[in-house]
């Protein structure tokens, strides 16, 4: 049953990835993005990783989503439901991309990873919460004045030029 | 005494020269345009050649003999002396130039005064001492040469000195190359002595004839092309042509170079080699020499114009000089040499001051038509001109060979030579006929000359009150060479008019027996002179008074009239005026002929070798460089400068589409060489 | 499940996928997506070994750490694309294409 599930997710996941890059209708992409992600997040909780499955709902979902939903909405002229695009250079780059695929494909396979056997945790929350703030402090440190900074800079991007 | 007198002679010879170098360059600046350098320089000459003279005199050596050598060139096996001869006939000689000289110089400040090139004339008098003072004093046959050459361009720019009178122009081209003419037969000759025997001094070529070097024909022929110099020098048949023409120059000129001194420069060149004549060439010059004397008088009886008798007698007289060396008599040669100097160069004087006075008559008349030097326009001269008068008249006495004048001495000896060849050669009876009858005819002009001149009735009447005696400077020299044409300056110490026996000039001018082995001794030919001296002397004064007599006959008394024998003789007076017509048969024959070879020659340069053959090699260079251009520019230029450009433009062209400007390309060629780079890496 | 090379696998197909995405499409909003696929595929790679590599919750800091970078990286991308849309009125991504030669 658990196999089963997981390989509905990665299809899933798979199938909508491929669908967010090659659809005209940019809805649809988005679309297809939202269930890319609730895929990815299920490939974490198979991955005993809770506590990122649920800050990537939270955070991808709930955030940058809406956020790139609310750009499509704003920077198209909207007049019908479809909005529609068409890609340049697919094959080319079809090509590139199908390359790149399968030499990864190569890597990965023929890479002696080193692999050890974990046990199952209880729950990862408490972990994460413990590094962040002692073996993650300065990172974190940083990527919160990061933030701040993209804060400021998109506030005054977006600014109209009086 | 030993040095003093080649010392002297070194004097003599550049004193002139160094005259002649100031008046060229400074002489138009000088007061009074130089002459005082000229007559200065001549004066000393003059002195020193009188010490000379009173040297030998006192010395009384018939054998004095001084040499001086030195080497002008010197190339290992081939080398050239040159040098210094100086004896009893080298002194005369001196003296003979000298005093002419210096007469011509003191004539010529009345004569040539005011002339537009005065200064220019008298520096060409030095040139002409220089050059003649080279000849005299010559040891060997090259300097001779060399001053042979440049006595001729003196007698070029002498004679041209009136150059922008065309005639006279003439007159100085034709001298000159005459002259060259005769040259080329001198340079053969001694060339061909040279190869035989090695050296152009005189004492080396008589040892060499004497040891058998050079004879037989060849020997012969040395002697006959050296001759041929003397006679272009000395107006012979039939290089006579020029010497007429050369009265073209003034009359001081014609008495310096015409009658006493260049013209015997050929006597003396013939004297000096007289010991090398063979038998045959002697003959040859005795032929030449008696058929102009004769020949030039005949032309001389009908002449007209006053210097040309003069001139036609000079050519007479040489030929006189020239029999004599030809007969073996060579001192006699160089005695009448001697005295002709004087008297001639005395009657150029004379006739000088005769025309000087014609020109002034008829230009204070206005008269520039009438030819002041004809003698029919003259007459009656002989009050007027008292001084004129009876210098010329010694010396016409003297050349017609009067006794007791220095002439009949000289004429004489000649003549008794003549007279003893033929008696030894009874073949050669021609050579005394020649020699008496140019006597008579001589005699007959020069008096014709004298008559037509100064005596009988004036022909111009209004001339007569203008005619005068010359000034002091040209009456001078008259006086000084009239004196001398008589007979007692010859005979010294013995006081006999009518013989030279132990007079001063036959004991110190003494013959010498010829090297050719087979030629007569001095000796014998002396004895054979003395023997027919006596019937010489009889026949000359018989054709002297004959010649005299029908002068008189024909011009003083008129009682023959000449008009009616002159339209008797018919044709021969005709030739006889118009010199034989040998201009005008050597310009018919030789001139023209010369001239048109000369002109296809040309042409065929001209047209054919220039055109073609030289203007082809432009052509084809032409040709060249435009095929070569048009290769330079179609090909490495276009083809190949700017193609390299437009390879380059065209590769821009293409790879500048690479910057799109479009973010996604450059992103897919980043991914693609990511791609390709770990493709190869993995081989 | 328990075979690493299957999330390592997945996670290069979907960073194929982003790659794709960024290099063809023409809309800005689009190129984004793209790129939020490829930061995914490299969040499950760090989560997988930090599971089966021994790195014990290191990688699930880091996963952490690149979401919200994502998130901020988003946010700023996005006013630069209404910047360009209010510049340009359109944000086809073609025509932004000033460094062209």
């Amino acid at each position: 049953m658990t196999e089963f599930t997981f390989w509905v997710i990665i299809t899933l996941t798979i199938i909508s990835a491929g669908t967010v890059v090659l659809s005209n209708q940019l809805i649809y992409s988005a679309m297809a993005l939202l269930s890319t992600l609730f895929g990815v997040a299920g490939i974490y909780v198979f991955l005993w990783a809770d506590f990122i499955a649920g800050v990537q709902v939270l955070v991808y979902i709930g955030g940058i989503l809406i956020l790139i939903i609310f750009g499509i909405m704003l920077t198209n002229r909207i007049s019908s439901v479809r909005l529609s695009q068409t890609n340049v250079q697919q094959g080319v780059g079809g090509a590139v991309a199908i390359w790149l695929c399968i030499l990864m494909s190569l890597v990965i396979s023929k890479t002696p990873w080193f692999q050890a056997d974990a046990s199952e945790p209880v729950g990862t929350v408490a972990e994460v919460g413990t590094l962040l703030l002692t073996k993650y402090l300065l990172p974190f440190e940083a990527i919160s004045l990061l933030l701040l900074g993209a804060l400021i800079g998109a506030a005054v991007l977006s600014r109209k030029e009086n | 005494m030993d040095n003093i007198f080649i010392n002297y002679s070194l004097f003599i010879l550049f004193l002139p020269l160094a005259a002649f170098v100031i008046q060229i360059f400074f002489g138009k600046k000088l007061p009074r345009q130089g002459d005082w350098v000229s007559i200065g320089a001549i004066s000393i000459t003059l002195i020193l050649a009188i010490a000379m003279f009173v040297g030998m005199l006192l010395d009384y050596n018939p054998d004095f003999r001084q040499e001086a050598s030195f080497t002008w060139l010197d190339m290992g096996a081939f080398s050239i002396q040159l040098g210094f001869l100086v004896d009893n006939i080298t002194i005369i000689m001196l003296l003979v130039v000298a005093l002419i000289s210096t007469c011509t110089h003191v004539f010529s400040l009345k004569y040539l005064k005011g002339d537009i090139r005065y200064s220019r004339y008298f520096a060409y008098l030095g040139l002409f001492t220089f050059s003649m003072n080279g000849i005299v004093l010559a040891n060997n046959l090259i300097s001779m040469y060399m001053s042979w050459e440049l006595v001729g361009v003196s007698s070029y720019l002498l004679i041209g000195h009136w150059f922008e009178k065309e005639s006279a122009a003439n007159a100085a081209k034709k001298a000159f190359l005459t002259n060259r003419v005769g040259d080329i037969g001198f340079f053969i000759g001694i060339m061909l002595i040279y190869t035989a025997i090695g050296s152009f001094t005189f004492t080396d070529i008589f040892e060499g004839v004497a040891g058998g070097v050079l004879a037989g024909t060849t020997l012969t022929l040395a002697g006959v092309g050296l001759f041929l110099g003397a006679m272009g020098k000395s107006s012979q048949f039939p290089l006579h042509i020029w010497l007429p023409d050369a009265m073209e120059g003034p009359t001081p000129v014609s008495a310096l170079m015409h009658a006493a001194t260049m013209v015997a420069a050929g006597v003396y060149l013939t004297i000096r080699i007289f010991p090398i004549l063979s038998p045959d060439a002697l003959l040859v010059v005795a032929y030449v020499g008696g058929f102009t004397a004769l020949f030039a008088a005949t032309i001389a009886i009908t002449q007209n114009d006053i210097k040309k008798v003069l001139a036609y007698s000079t050519v007479s007289q040489l030929g006189y000089m020239i029999l004599a060396v030809g007969t073996g008599v060579y001192t006699a040669a160089f005695f009448h040499l001697l005295t002709h100097a004087m008297f001639k160069a005395n009657l150029f004087y004379g006739s000088g001051s005769v025309i000087h006075s014609m020109h002034h008559a008829l230009h204070e008349k206005n008269d520039h038509e009438t030819d002041a030097q004809d003698m029919r326009n003259m007459g009656g001269f002989k009050e007027k001109m008292p001084i004129t008068y009876w210098s010329m008249l010694a010396s016409t006495l003297a050349i017609a060979g009067v006794p007791l004048f220095s002439g009949f001495l000289s004429k004489d000896a000649i003549l008794a030579g003549s007279l003893s060849f033929a008696q030894h050669h009874p073949e050669h009876f021609l050579l005394p006929v020649f020699g008496f009858g140019a006597a008579a005819i001589t005699a007959f002009y020069m008096f014709r000359m004298m008559f037509m001149t100064f005596h009988g009735k004036p022909k111009m009447p209004e001339l007569i009150d203008d005619i005068h005696e010359s000034p002091k400077e040209m009456a001078g020299p008259l006086v000084l060479l009239g004196t001398l044409s008589v007979a007692i300056w010859y005979t010294l110490p013995h006081l006999n008019p009518i013989s030279t026996h132990g007079s001063w000039f036959t004991t110190l001018v003494h013959p010498v027996t010829a090297v050719v082995p087979g030629n007569l001794t001095a000796h014998a030919i002396e004895e054979g002179a003395h023997h027919a001296h006596n019937l010489a002397m009889g026949i000359s004064i018989g054709v002297a008074a004959l010649g005299i007599g029908l002068a008189v006959l024909m011009y003083l008394k008129n009682i023959i009239s000449p008009e009616t024998w002159g339209k008797r003789a018919g044709f021969m007076y005709d030739w006889s005026l118009n010199k034989y017509y040998f201009d005008e048969n050597y310009d018919k024959y030789l001139y023209q002929p010369t001239l048109r070879l000369a002109k296809k020659i040309a042409w065929i340069d001209w047209e054919l070798y220039d055109k073609y053959f030289i203007n082809g090699f432009g052509h084809v260079t032409n040709w060249a460089s435009r095929v070569t251009g048009k290769f330079d520019y179609n090909i490495i230029d276009q083809f190949l400068v700017d193609g390299v450009g437009r390879i380059a433009d065209n590769l821009g062209f293409m790879l500048k589409k690479i910057q799109t400007g479009k973010l996604q390309n450059y992103l897919l060629y980043v991914t693609a060489g990511v791609i390709i780079l770990m493709i190869i890496q993995s081989f | 499940m328990n075979d690493l090379n299957t999330y390592l696998l997945v996670a290069a197909i979907l960073f194929s996928f982003g790659v794709f995405g960024v290099m063809t499409r023409r809309n800005g909003i689009a190129v984004l997506m793209g790129v939020e696929l490829i930061l995914n595929a490299a969040n499950i790679n760090f989560v997988a070994f930090s599971r089966f590599g021994g790195m014990n919750f290191d990688g699930h800091i880091f996963a952490l750490l690149v979401i919200v970078l994502a998130a901020a990286e988003a946010a700023v991308a996005l006013a630069i694309i209404i910047n360009i849309y209010n510049n340009m009125n359109t944000i086809n991504i073609d025509e932004a294409s000033s460094m062209k030669e």
